[in-house]
């Protein structure tokens, strides 16, 4: 009866015949190690933030008189409102958990090397998206922190020369962040993740197109590789329950891990909170920010364009590397920076959480760390270039195959 | 056959489809990017009135304009004396203290900090008498000047006139 089904379906649209070539005989490669799990699972997050998303926003009221109060309602008298609302808040901090290892992967592995370049850059731009999603994102609860943060980050436009102020205005649909904002940004946090789950189908196709690098980063014979069915279903589905092990573990015992104190305190456009810090998936960029001060009246608009270029430093990475080999299993220079790198992220964040006159190791101001680790950051790239470009490294021998 | 002119024209015509197209699609374009701007209820509110009778020498009040904070301050003798001194300091935005008040004893001042938009904390709170921002660490002296810290321009003056001895009107109506 199905089969009967299924063929005259598949007389009409070659059903069958793609989850063959695309899913359950797709080939992989045999070597993948648990890194290659991240994919999916942040695809699994997105799935998560789209359901929760929209039955959030059932309860929802984007209006600067009401928001705050519309998103206690939801936690106090929706029936499982709650748990929708810690899900899809902390949904958005293992997102970005999920995206930054799967970032790191890919830098680790060489896997946005030729000829993947294009399935790359679709990341990137999924990055970018997740960021202005998650940002518009935490204005909607209109708390103090979704206030402030707003107001600080969309004042950074108005550091663009002769356009700046009149832009952010424009952004603002006012004077300064007010409802106008929210009713937007509500609209636009609304769009995006669908704009993302389109981005997501590009650098699927991307992917199919090139097929998965693996960790010794060669390119790989037809005998190196195993169907995807069920060797990755079945890998992916336990990756799956342990990330819901960890994720539940914060959604049932520590829900407000993640969140600010000062966000259960309606905004208030008359007063600022004494410490205002982004969302922790902000905060390295938020350091190399604020590490640049010393440029006078140019700190503001040299700061945002560092900040931008941090990230999008990553659409050229691929060019940037010149070595023969992709992974850095066979590359220790390239591993060491790696890892510098790594450590230097974590520097950076720790930067960022600090209020930006801090003082450590008795007495020094922290902002010559984040100087120091911004330009640490900015230099992994350079000297990614400089060693791989004038052959100062000397990768290993690279297996023919596996 | 196709004929160097018959290529020609062809080339000219889709160039002139496209120009046309361009243009609508601008102009398409341009009422989705304007509804952005501020809209008309919203310019409306340009004016806010001021009651200053219960404002104490040395206290300030912050009010809304435009949806912004504004600080009011009724300086004391000290805080004036201590504003005017310092107009020979060097400053990043050099402004002498008379030309930033209408009548000395008070202070009007748009309270977003040029950095990147939180309000200060009240006078008494920076370095020099005056306003420390909490978000970055900006000090703004007794004038509202900027004296320390990543902000670049000193807190603006909005327009404000003294309508009566006792009633400030901040910001000038539209139309
Ligand atoms: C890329 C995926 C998404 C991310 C990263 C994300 C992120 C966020 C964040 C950080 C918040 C603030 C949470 C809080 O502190 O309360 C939020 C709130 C909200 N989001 Fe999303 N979101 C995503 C997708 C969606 C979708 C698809 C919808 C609806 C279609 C949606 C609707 C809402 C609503 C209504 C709120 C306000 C309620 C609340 O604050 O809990 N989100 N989102
Ligand atoms: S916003 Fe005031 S110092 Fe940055």
């Amino acid at each position: 009866m199905f089969k009967g089904i299924m063929e005259w379906v598949d007389e009409r649209l070659p059903v069958t015949e793609l989850i063959k070539s695309q899913a359950t005989e797709y080939p992989t490669p045999k070597n993948l190690n648990y890194w290659w799990n991240f994919g999916s699972l942040a695809l699994f997050v997105l799935i998560i933030q789209l359901v929760t998303g929209i039955f959030l926003a059932m309860h929802y009221k984007p209006d600067a008189a009401l928001a705050f109060d519309s998103v206690e309602h939801i936690m106090r008298d929706v029936n499982w409102g709650w748990l929708l609302r810690y899900l899809h808040a902390n949904g958005a901090t293992a997102f970005f958990v999920m995206i930054y290892i799967h970032i790191l992967r890919g830098m680790y592995y060489g896997s946005h090397r030729k000829p993947r370049e294009i399935l790359w850059w679709f990341g990137v731009i999924i990055f970018f998206a997740l960021m202005g999603t998650a940002f518009m994102g935490y204005v909607l609860p209109w708390g103090q922190m979704s206030y402030w943060g707003a107001a600080v980050i969309t004042n950074l436009v108005s550091a663009l020369p002769v356009v700046g102020q009149d832009l952010v205005v424009w952004v603002w649909g006012g004077f300064a962040v007010g409802d106008p904002t929210l009713n937007r940004f509500f609209a636009l946090h609304f769009l995006l993740p669908f704009v993302v789950f389109g981005l997501v189908i590009l650098h699927m196709w991307a992917l199919h197109a090139v097929h998965s690098n693996n960790p010794d980063g060669i390119d790989l014979e037809e005998k190196d590789t195993i169907p995807f069915h069920p060797y990755f279903t079945i890998k992916d589905l336990y990756g799956v329950g342990v990330f819901l092990i960890v994720f539940c573990a914060f959604v049932f015992y520590n829900p407000n891990f993640f969140l600010e104190p000062d966000n259960y305190i309606q905004a208030d456009p008359m007063k600022t909170p004494a410490h205002i810090v982004p969302e922790w998936y902000f905060l390295p960029f938020y350091a190399v920010l604020r590490s640049i001060d010393f440029l006078g009246t140019m700190s503001k608009l040299v700061g945002v364009i560092a900040m931008g270029a941090a990230i999008a430093i990553l659409f050229i990475l691929p060019f940037l590397d010149r070595s023969p080999v992709r992974s850095f299993r066979y590359r220790p220079i390239s591993r060491a920076l790696f890892w510098i790198f790594v450590v230097d992220c974590f520097v950076l964040g720790w930067v960022g959480y600090n209020p930006a006159d801090a003082t450590v190791f008795g007495g020094m101001p922290i902002i010559y760390v984040g100087r120091t680790a911004t330009a640490i950051y900015f230099s992994y790239f350079a000297l990614l270039w400089l060693v791989t470009a004038l052959k100062v490294e000397k990768p290993q021998p690279v297996p023919k195959s596996l | 056959m196709v004929t160097q002119q018959d290529d020609n024209r062809r080339d000219f015509l889709i160039l002139a489809t496209s120009a046309v197209g361009a243009v609508g699609v601008a102009g398409a374009v341009w009422p989705f990017i304007r509804s952005w701007s501020p809209s008309a209820d919203v310019l409306a509110q340009a004016t806010t009135e001021v009651n200053l009778s219960n404002i104490q020498e040395g206290q300030m009040i912050t009010v809304p304009w435009q949806g912004k904070p504004v600080f009011i301050l009724h300086r004391s003798p000290d805080q004036i004396a201590a504003a005017k001194k310092d107009d020979a300091e060097t400053m990043r935005q050099p402004e002498k203290d008379a030309d930033r008040v209408k009548d000395e004893k008070w202070l009007v001042v748009l309270a977003l900090c040029t950095h990147l938009g939180c309000v200060p904390q009240p006078v008494g709170t920076g370095d020099y008498g005056g306003f420390l921002c909490p978000c970055h660490g900006s000090h703004y002296d007794t004038s509202g000047r900027i004296r320390k810290g990543p902000a670049p321009e000193n807190l603006p003056v909005p327009h404000h006139e003294f309508k009566d001895a006792n009633t400030l009107v901040i910001g000038k109506a539209v139309g």
